[in-house]
This record gives C-alpha cells, sequence and structure tokens, in this order.
C-alpha cells in the first residue's frame, strides 16, 4: 500500500483572520438553545502575559455521548441544531468563547466510559503547529475519576484540563508555558 | 456489529502519526515569536478514540461557487499575475479526502494584506481581498483562481521578509487530520532567510512548495500551479494486509 509523506504544517500567522473567521463560529449551538452555556477563557503565554488574538477551535460529542459522524460505529446521531465544533477567534479582547452544550459520556473503547470533555485546538502567530488539549468539567467529580485520559496524571497536572463553573457556564484558561503549564496532548 | 452498550469493543480507524522528523516543530528558536508560546513540556500521548477519529464534516453550505475566484471582488479585477492553483487532497494511504472544506487567505501582488494589523506601506486593491473557499470533489480535488502574492517584510529580524505564500486550513474528516499550513512558491529567493519555512525539517520542506503546471496553464488567460496536500491516513491493520488489493 502506497504510503504519501504528510504535508508539514505552518503557523497561521498573523492574518488568519482574514480566513478563518465565522460569525456563528462559537456557537456550537444557538445561544438560546436550552441548555446552552458558555465555555470562556484567556491564553497565557510563558511571560504570563495574554494573548491579544489566537484561534480556539473545539470538538466534542453531543449530549447523548454521539458524534454525528459516519466513523461512529453506533451509528451517527444528530442532535438538533447542535454542530459538533466551535471556532472562537477571540475577539473581544483575548478572551476564547464557546457556546455549547455541555457533551455526554463517550464510550473510551477499553469497556469503560470517559468523562464529559471537548478536544480543543489552540492556533496563534508563534506556533508553528497547532497545540492540542482537553476541556473537562469540575463538576463531574465522579466521571472526571474513572476517565482513562485522566486516570494517573498527577492533580496539579490534571487540574489544568478541568473547566471551573461560571457565572453563564464555565472558565478555562490556557497557560502555554509555566508552572501551570497545561496538559497538552500529541494526537 | 457493535451496540451502544459502554461495554463494547469499539472498531476505530487509527490514523497514523507522523515520524517526529518530518514533522513541524511547535517552537523555533529563529521563529522569536514561538519563545514564550512553544509549550515546554512533552505533549502527552492521546490514543485515537472516538473524539479523535470523528471530526467536523461541515462546509459545503458555506461555500459559494464565486469563492473560488479571488480575482473578482466588489465588481472588478484584481491586479497582479492571474494564477490557477489546483491540486489533491489525499490521505498519506493515497485515498482522496473527498467533499472536505479548503479555506485560505493570503497578501494581494503588492504583498499587502486585507487586515486591520497589516499596514506596510504597499498598496490595498480594491478587487482583491484575499479569502478563498472551496470544498474538494469526489476524487479529492480543489481548485482556486487567484493573483500570486507578493513577498512582504516582517520584523522577526533585521531585513525580513516572508517568501510568497497561500495559507491553506483544512479539516479531512476526523479531529487528528487538522491541518493549517503554507504553499510557497518555486525556486522562491527569498527561502534562504525564512524561519517559517526553514522550521519544517529539511526532508518534508519539498511537501510545501508547488510546481509550475504548464499543462494547466491556460492559453492567454492564467499560469497554474499544482499542490497535492497528504493528511494522515487511517493506520493499516493486519486485516488489511492480508486482503488488500483493493487499495491504491
Ligand atoms: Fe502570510
Amino acid at each position: 500500500m502506497t504510503q504519501l509523506q504528510t504535508t508539514p504544517s505552518a503557523t497561521v500567522g498573523p492574518y488568519w483572520a482574514i480566513g478563518l473567521t465565522w460569525e456563528d463560529g462559537p456557537h456550537v449551538v444557538a445561544p438560546d438553545a436550552p441548555g446552552a452555556v458558555w465555555i470562556r477563557g484567556r491564553i497565557y503565554d510563558g511571560a504570563g502575559k495574554a494573548l491579544g488574538v489566537g484561534l480556539v477551535e473545539t470538538w466534542q460529542a453531543d449530549p447523548d455521548g454521539r458524534f454525528d459522524h459516519p466513523d461512529d460505529p453506533r451509528g451517527s446521531s444528530a442532535w438538533p441544531g447542535f454542530r459538533g465544533f466551535g471556532r472562537s477567534s477571540m475577539a473581544n479582547g483575548g478572551e476564547f468563547a464557546i457556546c455549547t452544550l455541555k457533551p455526554g459520556r463517550v464510550p473510551d473503547g477499553e469497556g469503560g466510559l470517559q468523562a464529559p470533555h471537548l478536544d480543543v485546538s489552540i492556533f496563534s502567530q508563534g506556533l508553528l503547529d497547532r497545540v492540542v488539549t482537553r476541556i473537562y468539567f469540575a463538576d463531574e467529580a465522579e466521571a472526571n475519576a474513572e476517565d482513562v485520559v485522566l486516570h494517573g496524571m498527577p492533580e496539579d497536572r490534571r487540574a489544568t484540563l478541568v473547566a471551573t463553573p461560571a457565572q453563564d457556564g464555565y472558565r478555562f484558561d490556557i497557560h502555554l508555558q509555566g508552572d501551570r503549564e497545561t496538559v497538552f496532548f500529541a494526537v | 456489529m457493535t451496540g451502544t452498550t459502554s461495554g463494547s469493543h469499539l472498531d476505530l480507524p487509527r490514523y497514523a502519526r507522523t515520524d517526529p522528523a518530518l514533522r513541524t516543530p511547535v517552537g523555533f528558536p529563529e521563529y522569536r515569536s514561538t519563545g514564550l508560546r512553544a509549550p515546554l513540556r512533552t505533549p502527552v500521548d492521546l490514543p485515537h478514540r472516538l473524539t479523535e477519529v470523528t471530526g467536523p464534516l461541515l462546509g459545503a453550505d458555506r461555500v459559494r461557487p464565486e469563492d473560488a475566484d479571488l480575482t473578482r471582488r466588489a465588481g472588478g479585477e484584481a491586479v497582479g499575475q492571474r494564477i490557477v492553483v489546483h491540486g489533491r487532497v489525499l490521505d498519506s494511504g493515497g485515498r482522496p479526502v473527498q467533499h472536505t472544506l479548503v479555506e485560505i487567505w493570503q497578501a494581494n501582488a503588492a504583498g499587502r494584506y486585507r487586515h486591520v494589523v497589516d499596514n506596510w506601506p504597499a498598496p490595498l486593491d480594491p478587487h482583491f481581498d484575499g479569502l478563498g473557499r472551496v470544498m474538494t470533489d469526489d476524487q479529492g480535488r480543489y481548485e482556486f483562481t487567484t493573483i500570486r502574492p507578493g513577498a512582504y517584510p516582517w520584523r522577526n529580524h533585521d531585513n525580513a521578509w516572508r517568501p510568497a505564500h497561500i495559507h491553506f486550513s483544512l479539516f479531512g474528516r476526523a479531529f487528528t487530520q487538522r491541518l493549517v499550513t503554507q504553499m510557497y512558491f518555486p525556486d522562491d529567493p527569498l527561502f534562504f532567510q525564512d524561519p517559517i519555512l526553514n522550521a519544517i525539517p529539511e526532508a518534508a520542506r519539498p511537501l510545501a512548495i508547488c510546481r509550475y503546471d504548464y499543462e494547466r496553464t491556460v492559453p492567454e488567460w492564467a499560469l497554474a500551479f499544482r499542490w497535492d496536500i497528504v493528511l494522515r491516513g487511517p493506520e493499516q491493520t493486519p486485516f488489511e494486509t492480508e486482503d488488500d488489493g483493493d487499495v491504491a
């Protein structure tokens, strides 16, 4: 079988907003959808300074823990008005914001269930490839304790992956470097 | 074959990981703004589970036919060398990535972006906004008509200039396949001093450069350049090895 070499990544650079701005980008669901929550946060660099711009993308299951995708072997399922994908350009002075529904638990393929989570890609000038993390939820302690990815992670590292309840949803700050560097994943 | 119960084994594709020696590192010292941004700890391996092998399959309703032609915006023709940029989106197994969204953005012929923070003294073009979108067809093909972008200066090092390039963004069909990159033109004299191109390991660098395509050059209209894009493909399973007669 052919094995082609993959195309290498490059930074989005400073002008990505020309190509990657979607007016409805942050709306995984419409803000007036029942159960909609906002996940908001900032991205901090190694000097503790919040990035003014950057692009945050999220991908997640629906509240039943299903993906609208043919490779979900349980059969794809569509939650009405739910896109699964969010894209925030941090236009509000360096804060990203994604309006979504909290996902359900998803099988881990090893007989258990993962805790509710979002996969996250971060793109910015000064990053030559995306960096990937996950958002979990502080009010899912029981599910988090059983999660195959969080399992065995030192408590202080694990805490970097957990969004905390906030006024209209959750808060999730990302630290690219430093003592509180977020756990990033190689996918 | 598998049910919805949490106990069942899930039969999922797994995406091949690119050899680190052929991947662009997140940080590269000569590209200075990576210094405080590129994470310093080794990333944690994330095995591919449902969230990673699925991904957004969207875009068809976001793309209009005129989005493939960047040379006619705001009721007039853009200035510069008209070019066709085309190619195929494949996975590393050689299979076409069908019906996936390709988003591009670029500077105009003078090297200026239509963006508030780009204010170097080169002219804007009222008929060029630098944004293109298409969906690949069932062979994974894409095609844009645009203007050859100019080089532009930046402040990374003394007399720093970016070689001409077009920015590309692709989703593929899985979270693992997401790619944002830049396409360069052959034989650009600015390559030697560009840390964004040179951050790519030398063995992978040619894959970021398109080739001139005389066959697709349109007489008395446009030069053509071809650039194929390869996303990570599903890993070959032992089962496929025994039975791969139908895989190209
Ligand atoms: Fe650029």
